[in-house]
């Protein structure tokens, strides 16, 4: 981390900071809301994982895309659907990104670059690859990236992807968020590979481990791979691993996980880490970080009052938007 | 029998299979945005898709637009739905209507849903085009599965049974900003159908300055006073040939119902609210001989 550190201005280590703790905080708040009953739904939520969706978008142009998962909060505030519009939507408020329409697991807003997030799993590996067909038709130089769980990389939409990206050389990354469990399953349960990064032997594509915990890591790993990309070289199959902090959705109890698992990995947590690279690289205190910390709680509770004020989808508007 | 639209001796007479080529490649050169995959649809010295559709094709437009997949349903229909979400307009292929079930969350899940999920923002405008119908191939490769995606919310179906309205009408399915299913029928791409299909002569006059037929209106083959018969596909031509010889005793009103949405206001449930007899026929499967 340190030499990488060591490579970056002040100011995008300081940027990366914040996004990871404004997904931190959203979470957090997001979490207490909806045990209060004032977030409708469910909610799988992205805490301990930040640094993933923060350093991938971090080196993405706003006309690059994403397409994301059932876990989408951290990606749509990491590719820049607004705090406000993002509440709005767990709200069900019609300011919300979608409208209302589409709530926690659909998160996106093409004005961002990011699809409404899919929430089946795999669902993204096939439709990225024609995100990246449109790019290339186009001679545009744009990404598109696919961020997935490590249980999406069972699933044959996975193995169609990224083969229909490697023999087309599609300017695509994907992004594997190996949190160890899919739902409750632990992944050496359904694996016999230990490593995700291993099956892109399979497409002929590069593939890389990375330490999902480690912000300028991922944020390393990405940039070489969305430079490969946007080159027209083709795919990468970029696997961060990770851990969420909390269960799978809002009523996981977590029991089929072991405390000191869970202890080992919030050691590592990537937002005490990076505030410790900022403390000793780039000579940002602890009074720089308390006000950043300050400011984007008030970013929070703006988006917060936002959503509260703003009106409830229209029921007139219930059947609208299902055919264009 | 009065089979299809009988154009003037002098007239141009395509087959559905001319006239679909005619459509892709008027669309094609329209806008630079419609753009084909599947699979084997464009390799030299291929089939150009499975029912020869897209044969010339390549030579005009190239190997860019016209995408060869690897055997892969999931990523033809899910790189369409990306595609379209980013404006392009595919026309995707599916060498046999039975294959959809392969992709099945990409089409009902994604397409279907994107915009709606998406708080109108977000468009599909793809076409998938599929073939049905029960031939010599067994039971996998014989399905009608269209009534399955009437029940799909976000998708448009499209029934087509002629050449002039299949010309039309896949030209509309490309512009049309929804996803649309266009299910053609095995036995009737040919000039003369198959024998299975009765040998009828399938050409029918299609104009060759572009035209659009819009999706969503049933054409009256036949009128009567009745009973309204609403059919597709080879049914249609079941149907007429049945009115035909049942002519003396019974009036039929045939529609060949291109989008199959029954419950909608429109020349089908005018016809039903009239004659107060409908009568609906098309290639599905039957359960059992007692269903």
């Amino acid at each position: 981390m340190a030499v990488v550190a060591a490579q970056l201005e002040t100011g995008t280590l300081v940027d990366l900071y914040r996004s990871m703790l404004l997904i931190r905080r959203f979470e957090e708040t997001v979490y207490y809301l909806f045990l209060e009953g004032e977030i409708p739904g469910t909610l799988h939520q992205y805490q301990g994982q930040e640094a993933v969706a923060v350093g991938i978008c971090d080196v993405l142009r706003p006309t690059d895309w994403i397409t994301s998962t059932h876990r989408p909060h951290g990606h749509a505030l990491a590719k820049g659907v607004t705090p406000r519009a993002a509440m709005a939507e767990l709200y069900g408020k019609a300011t919300g990104c979608c409208a209302g329409k589409g709530g926690s697991m659909h998160l996106g807003d093409p004005a961002v670059g990011m699809l409404p997030a899919i929430a089946i799993v795999g669902g993204g590996n096939t439709v990225v690859t024609g995100i990246g067909l449109a790019f290339q038709l186009r001679r545009s130089d744009q990404v598109a990236v696919c961020f997935f769980g490590d249980g999406a990389s069972n699933e044959g939409a996975f193995h169609e992807g990224m083969n229909f990206a490697a023999v087309r050389k599609l300017p695509v990354v994907f992004v594997c968020e190996n949190n160890l469990y899919g739902a409750s399953t632990p992944f050496h349960r359904v694996s016999a590979l230990v490593d995700v990064a291993d099956r892109a032997a399979a497409y002929g594509i590069p593939g890389h481990v990375v330490d999902g915990m480690d912000v300028l890591a991922v944020r390393e790993a990405g940039a070489a791979a969305v430079a490969a990309a946007r080159a027209g070289e083709g795919p990468t199959l970029l696997e961060c691993k990770t851990y969420r902090f909390v269960g799978h959705s809002r009523s996981d109890a977590r029991g089929y996980r072991d405390s000191d698992e869970e202890a080992a990995w919030k050691e590592r947590d990537p937002i005490p880490q990076l505030r410790a690279v900022l403390a000793e690289r780039a000579a940002v205190g602890q009074d720089e970080v308390t006000v950043i910390e300050r400011e984007v709680e008030a970013v929070i509770d703006d988006a917060v009052e936002f959503a509260r004020a703003s009106p409830d989808a229209d029921p007139n508007e219930a059947l609208t938007d299902v055919y264009a | 029998m009065s089979m299809p639209d009988p154009g003037p001796p002098s007239a141009r007479r395509l087959t559905i299979g001319e006239a679909l080529r005619e459509a892709i490649a008027e669309e094609m050169r329209r806008d630079a945005s419609v753009f084909l995959i599947g699979e084997d649809i464009g390799i030299a010295g291929g089939f150009g898709g499975a029912f020869g559709v897209y044969l010339g094709l390549p030579e005009e437009f190239g190997h860019d637009r016209i995408v060869d997949t690897p055997i892969s349903e999931k990523v033809i229909a899910g790189a369409a739905v990306g595609a379209a979400a980013l404006g392009m307009r595919p026309i995707a292929d599916m060498q046999y209507s039975d294959f959809l079930f392969e992709c099945m969350d990409e089409l009902v899940n994604q397409a279907a849903k994107l915009r709606y999920m998406s708080g109108g923002k977000v468009s599909v405008p793809l076409v998938m085009r599929a073939p049905v119908g029960a031939t010599n191939r067994g039971a996998q490769h014989g399905q009608s599965p269209e009534s399955y995606f009437v029940h799909v919310p976000g998708l448009k179906v499209v029934c087509v049974s002629d050449a002039y309205n299949a010309k039309g009408l896949l030209k509309s399915a490309v512009r049309d900003d929804n996803p649309v299913l266009f299910f053609e029928h095995k036995l009737l791409y040919g000039s003369k159908g198959r024998e299975q299909a009765g040998g009828l002569d399938l050409t029918a006059e299609v104009p060759e300055e572009a035209y659009l037929v819009p999706i969503g209106r049933a054409v009256v083959k036949r009128p009567g006073q009745d009973v309204t018969v609403v059919a597709t596909h080879l049914a249609l031509y079941r149907t007429l040939a049945a009115a035909e010889e049942l002519g003396p005793l019974l009036g039929a009103s045939t529609s060949s119902f291109r989008i199959t949405l029954l419950m909608e206001e429109g020349p089908v449930r005018e016809a039903v609210r009239r004659l107060h007899r409908a009568l609906v026929t098309e290639g599905e499967e039957t359960r059992s001989p007692a269903d």
